[in-house]
């Protein structure tokens, strides 16, 4: 009994459950310091700068790369690429997880939480893109979460309900997608308001496309960089058909993430010809915006198309990081380093350790979730009773 | 330098010419991106 006692204790005392749980502990701290004391106890935001890493990492990169949802599915059920099947569930779950934490953060930024059905259903602001926005949010987890059900309903056992979701996959994925078109371009299109404060290298009209186009590439960057992680951590859960096509999953993700990077740096060039802003190009400024063109989209493509090339899995599995990394660059150079870039150095924005850990712990608290979900209902594995289905 | 424009049609009639240049370019690099990715590709279509 003793013996039985010891191991469980040494199975919860594992290095991911101690960091998890002190993560998780001075997070519950920050968010009472939040709620309880205001933006000013936690945050460095001010009148100048009033969106901060909150907005700029967990919102903006949250729905960047949660778009392998959109993609995934997309892929699958539209356009019958059946080979990537096995990629949807985990996906899904992905873009589920990641859009319901943008919400749960979003909270930290907006306070007063029981408000946060008011501009849906008792004060509507239709003439500004944030309400388009949080409309596209609040349908787009909706349809998310029916589309993750299925996998929730085969653990219960609820096989009735569990038809009826799966007869409207192809419904829910067409209505994902158009929610998904207009929400990830119209997070780019909240920027067109604020000509003079961002960079005019950042600033393009067509900051919208370059949005929803940067979405495709995140989306697949992640589905490949997802399934890395579950491969090294959840191979045991991993089923036959799930190892089988991994490799097809990374291949096709691969290649086609090589071609719209590509195409991201074409349209990227063109906003600076039609702004006539090559002069740029030659100060600070540009060269930090060449860091990420080059070294965060042009470099990637041709890495993705190298690895494609070779069939070498290993460089396109390093490149999806390196691009997931690249989409969070330049969501956080738009939000925060290039934002508000005429202002002297004193009156800039820096993020207080606060607002970091309070990110930390929400990014924290999605990899805990997935965990609990993925070590359970069938995500990483077809369900046995379901298998002959597709 | 950045060159001087004293209306808006120069200015629209510079940066539409380095456009159209551009998009020459493009016509011409996507397609050669585009065959470097594939030309490996296993299940080559005949049609």
């Amino acid at each position: 009994m003793s013996q039985q006692t010891s191991a469980h204790g040494k199975r919860l005392l594992s290095p991911f459950n101690v960091v998890t749980g002190c993560i998780l502990l001075v997070g519950l701290v920050l968010t009472a310091m939040r709620f309880l004391g205001g933006l000013g106890t936690v945050t460095n935001l001010d009148d100048n700068n009033p969106w901060g890493v909150w907005i700029g990492f967990d919102l903006l990169c949250g729905v960047a790369l949660a778009a392998g949802g959109y993609v995934t599915s997309a892929a699958c059920y539209i356009f019958g690429l059946k080979r990537y099947h096995s990629a949807v569930r985990p996906a899904i779950l992905t873009a589920f997880l990641g859009y319901a934490l943008v919400v749960f953060a979003l909270h930290y930024d907006v306070g007063r939480p029981w408000r946060l059905p008011y501009p849906i259903f008792v004060s509507q602001g239709t003439t500004s893109l944030l309400f388009e926005v949080g409309l596209c949010v609040f349908l787009y987890l909706t349809v998310l979460f029916i589309e993750y059900t299925p996998a929730a309903l085969e653990w219960l056992g609820w096989r009735r309900a569990r038809n009826i979701v799966v007869r409207m996959t192809l419904v829910l994925t067409i209505f994902g997608v158009v929610l998904s078109t207009l929400h990830q371009s119209s997070l780019g299109a909240l920027f067109l308001i604020a000509p003079s404060k961002l960079h005019p290298l950042w600033y393009s009209g067509y900051l919208p496309v370059y949005f929803f186009v940067s979405s495709l590439f995140a989306g697949m960057s992640m589905v490949i960089f997802e399934g890395t992680l579950a491969h090294r951590y959840l191979h045991a859960k991993m089923d036959r058909t799930h190892l089988e096509e991994s490799e097809g999953v990374v291949l096709g993700f691969g290649k086609a993430a090589a071609f719209v990077l590509a195409g991201y740096f074409f349209i990227k060039i063109i906003g600076i010809a039609v702004d006539d802003n090559w002069h740029h190009l030659v100060t600070g400024w540009g060269a930090w915006f060449l860091v990420e063109l080059i070294g965060f989209v042009a470099l990637p493509a041709f890495a993705y198309a190298l690895g494609v090339r070779e069939r070498n899995q290993r460089l396109i599995r390093v490149t999806a990081i390196w691009t997931v990394i690249g989409v969070m660059l330049n969501r956080l150079n738009i939000s925060l380093v290039a934002f508000n870039y005429h202002l002297p150095s004193s009156q800039r924005y820096v993020p207080s350790w606060m607002e970091i850990a309070t990110s930390i712990f929400i990014v924290t608290l999605g990899i805990v979730i997935y965990r609990f979900i993925t070590t359970r209902m069938p995500i990483l594995y077809e369900h046995p009773e379901y298998r002959t289905e597709h | 330098m950045a060159p001087v424009f004293h209306t808006l049609q120069e200015f629209m009639l510079h940066t539409k010419n380095i456009v159209y240049l551009l998009m020459a370019a493009g016509l011409i690099g996507l397609p050669l991106f585009w065959w470097f990715l594939t030309e490996r590709d296993e299940d080559q279509r005949t049609y």
